[in-house]
């Protein structure tokens, strides 16, 4: 299995490089986001507004964590469901987002915006929130500080596990993966 | 009658909230290890290393397993010969909610409405299911449930003809309908029989069960086997990235039905399959 280290901004030749399947170490700075947020981020893409953040070339994680206990840079910090940011994923890809974090399966329409935008879905392992906040060495809240633990942070990681499940050629880790070892005996 | 003072039930309740997110049961952690051992996915096994790893930090650290610290959903054994003195005890119960999400730094992940969507700040109010028992106990005990397998969860109200394999055939399709998005490896909760809103209740109480216990019915616990082997055949595999190892357990409460009527339900827990109890 191979692993790559990629960082934000990523290029469509370092999309090009990442394949369903692939193992990613991901160093430097991911944004947050969940439904609250994309709600919002979407609302203005749609009024033709300017984002507050300039998504061209990063990766946005959905997380919201839990408080940080004192002395602590951020709560666990683990992926929530993917699937109920779809409707807004298209957009967020047509400004330029090259990669979304999260966990479980994508719209068919996520998927085909993925390979026409050149961009990525990778997974993180849901639940390992202790182990994967241990690589958030810098945390602070960007913007919609309103929204709690659902605002807009800008997270700096260092060798943030994740996988590739969709890539730009249209392969899906879940599907192929799933057939692979599903038996009928 | 013997008193029981609704403040230890309030301390107990923060003090449980707090350990099941921070602790996994030693039965999840022992099942982790085996499926580990036991898993042919190179994918599947990097997955449940991690789980191994996140569950010694989470216990090291004492901080959640998972950001998603959960619904409150509190089940109370009430004994008849026990007076409850000192307040009332719905009240207790969610101060120990409020208490144990806000000192213990668990997310507060509740919503006043479920459609207009104020979070409430606390995660209060909890889920409280109060069950009158013989005896003078008080037990209590904490299951904080995570949306993300929740969401996956689902009822059928079958006809008797479907019978044995209508349910099971029911079961296996909401696994794998569910696919990556309940945080496999799941321990399923399956209710059979009574009406539409016990079965969910029953589904809902066989999370409570120990991975690795048997049915005290041999007709069930041969039942459960079939299940957790049907659903381990579907490849799904750790986090979905195909495997073998896509449910722990699987558990199964029954209740009677009436003449006309199967009710079906499974409810899944992710593989942070917290629950923890105490008897006062």
């Amino acid at each position: 299995m191979s692993v790559r280290k990629i960082s934000a901004p990523l290029s469509d030749e370092d999309v090009l490089m990442l394949h369903a399947g692939d193992n990613v170490l991901i160093s430097g700075v991911i944004y947050t986001g969940r439904d609250a947020a994309h709600e919002k981020l979407f609302k203005l893409v749609e009024e033709g507004e300017l984002l507050p953040v300039d998504f061209s070339g990063q990766m946005i994680y959905y997380v919201s964590p839990s408080p940080a206990k004192p002395g602590k840079v951020i709560g666990s910090a683990g992926p929530t469901t993917s699937g109920r940011m779809d409707v807004y994923t298209p957009a967020l890809l047509a400004q330029g987002l090259k990669a979304c974090i999260g966990k479980g399966g994508r719209s068919q329409a996520v998927k085909d915006a993925l390979v026409k935008y050149k961009a990525v879905y990778l997974a993180a392992t849901g639940g390992a929130a202790a182990l994967l906040a241990k690589t958030v060495c810098q945390a602070e809240v960007l913007v919609y500080a309103e929204l709690g633990a659902e605002a807009i942070y800008r997270l700096v990681v260092e060798n943030f596990p994740a996988t590739v499940v969709n890539d730009v050629y249209g392969n899906d880790l879940y599907e192929e993966g799933r057939k692979r070892y599903a038996t009928n005996d | 009658m013997r008193e029981v003072d609704v403040a230890v039930i309030e301390a107990t309740v923060a003090e449980l909230s707090m350990e099941a997110n921070y602790n996994l049961g030693d039965d999840v952690y022992q099942a982790f290890k085996m499926a580990f051992s036991a898993e042919t996915s190179p994918v599947g096994k990097r997955v449940l290393a991690q789980l191994i790893e996140n569950a010694e930090i989470a216990r090291e650290e004492q901080v959640p397993l998972c950001q998603d610290t959960g619904y409150a959903v509190i089940f109370v054994e009430l004994g008849q010969d026990v007076r409850l003195v000192g307040g009332d005890l719905y009240v207790a119960i969610n101060e120990g909610v409020r208490k144990g999400y806000v000192d213990g730094y668990l997310r507060k992940s509740i919503v006043s409405d479920p459609l207009r969507r104020l979070n409430t700040m606390d995660n209060t109010p909890a889920v409280i299911h109060l069950e009158l028992v013989p005896g003078d106990r008080v037990k209590l005990t904490i299951a904080p449930k995570g949306g993300g397998s929740e969401n996956m969860s689902a009822i059928k109200m079958l006809n008797p003809a479907d019978s044995t394999k209508g349910v099971v055939d029911f079961v296996v399709e909401a696994i794998s309908k569910a696919g990556s998005n309940p945080c496999p490896p799941v321990v399923i909760g399956i209710g059979i029989g009574g009406t539409f809103e016990k079965v969910a209740y029953l589904a809902k109480k066989a999370l409570l069960r120990e991975i690795g216990s048997v049915n005290a019915d041999p007709f069930y616990a041969e039942l459960e086997r079939e299940i957790l082997t049907k659903v381990n055949k579907l490849g799904i595999g750790p986090q979905g990235y195909g495997g073998r190892t896509t449910a722990l357990a699987a558990f199964i409460e029954t209740y009677p039905a009436h003449i006309a009527s199967l009710p079906a339900a499974v409810n899944l827990n992710c593989h942070a399959a917290r629950h923890k109890e105490r008897v006062i």
